[in-house]
């Protein structure tokens, strides 16, 4: 992705959005004094788009019209470029000189910390916009907390991420009203996959030691208290859509333990070959 | 002896460095050039990337580096930073003016973070007319809200019947 630099303390002495420049400071290096879980708890918010983004970058030359297929690759970028920044701050704070790459491609499955909605299979188009809304609007709450977090980097990073998703869940939203509400064909598919999704959603909102000692640092955001306000943004856009929403049944989860469905090992396999087979290769 | 400069000097330096998908406006007028410095004999520059998977800022360190030196600065350090994140608020109306002479209709001013989310998923948006770069009519259409790079959308214009590029607000 990029070479390793110094992680830059402008965040710190720059304020409001004015094209001033900054005073005449170099960078100072990254405060040696992180939680312990911080580390784990970037790799979550990074696997995350990570994973996601790989998922999405599938549909590139196969989107059903050429706007959606630019779309697609747009967010997708937008996804990856947000997991680049988060995984090299990662690697900063690990302080083992493990680069955003190395964290990206050289990490096996066990060691990713992405929830499972984001690792499942592309499917359809109706599914990969189901799954996109549902992932965007959760994005959309922990990304407007993280950017008022105490971590600097973090926040300013997020601060970032957060405008991106504002365009995310609008795409997103426009196309599940359009096909809830559209033809017969569009609206079983986009109930069918809400359907096959739902189990995957208490995922998001269950918050694990990682999450509890970020909270508790004020970096991190309080994951059941965006419970609501995401059921809220969902309800009202499914029922917009005329989609039922299921019945909740048994939930599953673990992707932030390392516990993964079998089709991330599938993917990785595809996303890290290249890497591994030409270690070191630039281009 | 270590070559300097002041601030505004290098910044000239620095207009040299076009951006790479948009050759008309160069880094320092689209805002991604936050602060340049020496620490000893080096010299820092800071940059701040439009958008997180922007995948010109890459070409563009490179290209700060190889003018600067080029202009006998042998120790350039280039660091990104994040905060305030870069708003095409920013853009100059010369430089708007010159995206539009290229054929992109340049961003008009974003209302940062407004409307809540329902607002967005309600489609309750402030839809300014985009006048065409080429016939300047404001009967135009949106096609897509992403277009060929991360920073553009795609528009349609109903008078001279071209789809033309928008700057997108961010």
């Amino acid at each position: 992705m990029r070479e390793t630099r110094p992680i830059t303390s402008a965040a710190s002495r720059s304020s409001g959005p004015s094209n001033e420049l900054g005073p005449l400071t170099p960078s100072s290096p990254i405060a040696p004094s992180s939680p312990p879980k911080l580390f784990p708890f970037l790799l979550g918010l990074a696997d995350d788009r990570l994973v996601l983004g790989h998922r999405l970058s599938e549909w590139c030359g196969h989107g059903p019209i050429l706007e959606e297929d630019i779309a697609l690759a747009n967010i997708a970028l937008d996804l990856v470029g947000q997991a680049t920044l988060l995984l090299n701050l990662a690697g900063k704070i690990e302080g083992k000189g493990r680069s955003e790459d190395a964290l990206a491609y050289f990490r096996d499955g066990g060691e990713f910390r992405n929830l499972h909605i984001v690792e499942l299979p592309k499917g359809d188009y109706a599914y990969t916009i189901v799954r996109q809304f549902l992932f965007d609007v959760y994005s959309y709450h922990v990304l407007e907390q993280l950017q008022k977090g105490a971590h600097r980097e973090l926040a300013g990073i997020a601060a970032k991420g957060f405008k991106e998703v504002r365009y995310h869940v609008r795409h997103s939203s426009e196309w599940v009203v359009r096909m809830g509400d559209g033809t017969d064909e569009s609206h079983a598919r986009a109930q069918k996959a809400l359907d096959d999704l739902w189990r995957f959603t208490p995922e998001m909102f269950r918050p694990d030691a990682v999450d509890i000692e970020m909270q508790e640092h004020g970096i991190g955001p309080d994951l059941t208290a965006l419970k609501p306000q995401w059921d809220g943004v969902v309800r009202e856009v499914m029922g917009r859509s005329t989609l039922v929403m299921p019945a909740d049944s048994y939930m599953i989860g673990g992707g932030r333990n390392g516990k993964h469905t079998e089709f991330l090992g599938h993917m990785l396999a595809e996303m890290q070959i290249v890497a591994r087979s030409h270690p070191g290769a630039e281009w | 002896m270590a070559l300097t400069a002041s601030k505004e000097e290098i910044l000239e330096i620095l207009a040299e460095v076009k951006d790479p998908e948009l050759p008309v406006i160069d880094v320092v007028e689209l805002g991604i050039v936050r602060d340049v410095a020496f620490a000893g004999d080096e010299l820092w520059v800071t940059v701040t990337p439009t958008y997180s998977g922007c995948p010109a800022l890459q070409v563009i360190e490179r290209e700060i580096v190889s003018t600067l030196e080029a202009h006998g600065f042998a120790n350039v350090r280039v660091q990104t930073a994040f905060s305030p994140p870069w708003t095409t608020d920013w853009l100059s109306e010369a430089t708007k003016r010159k995206l539009r002479e290229y054929g992109i209709a340049p961003p008009g001013m974003v209302e940062v973070s407004s409307g809540s989310i329902t607002d967005l998923v309600n489609l309750r948006r402030a839809r300014p007319a985009v006048e065409c770069p080429f016939c300047g009519s404001a009967n135009t259409v949106e096609k897509s809200e992403f277009g060929s790079t991360a920073c553009k959308a795609i528009h349609f214009c109903n008078a001279c019947r071209q789809p033309f590029d928008h700057f997108k607000s961010f």
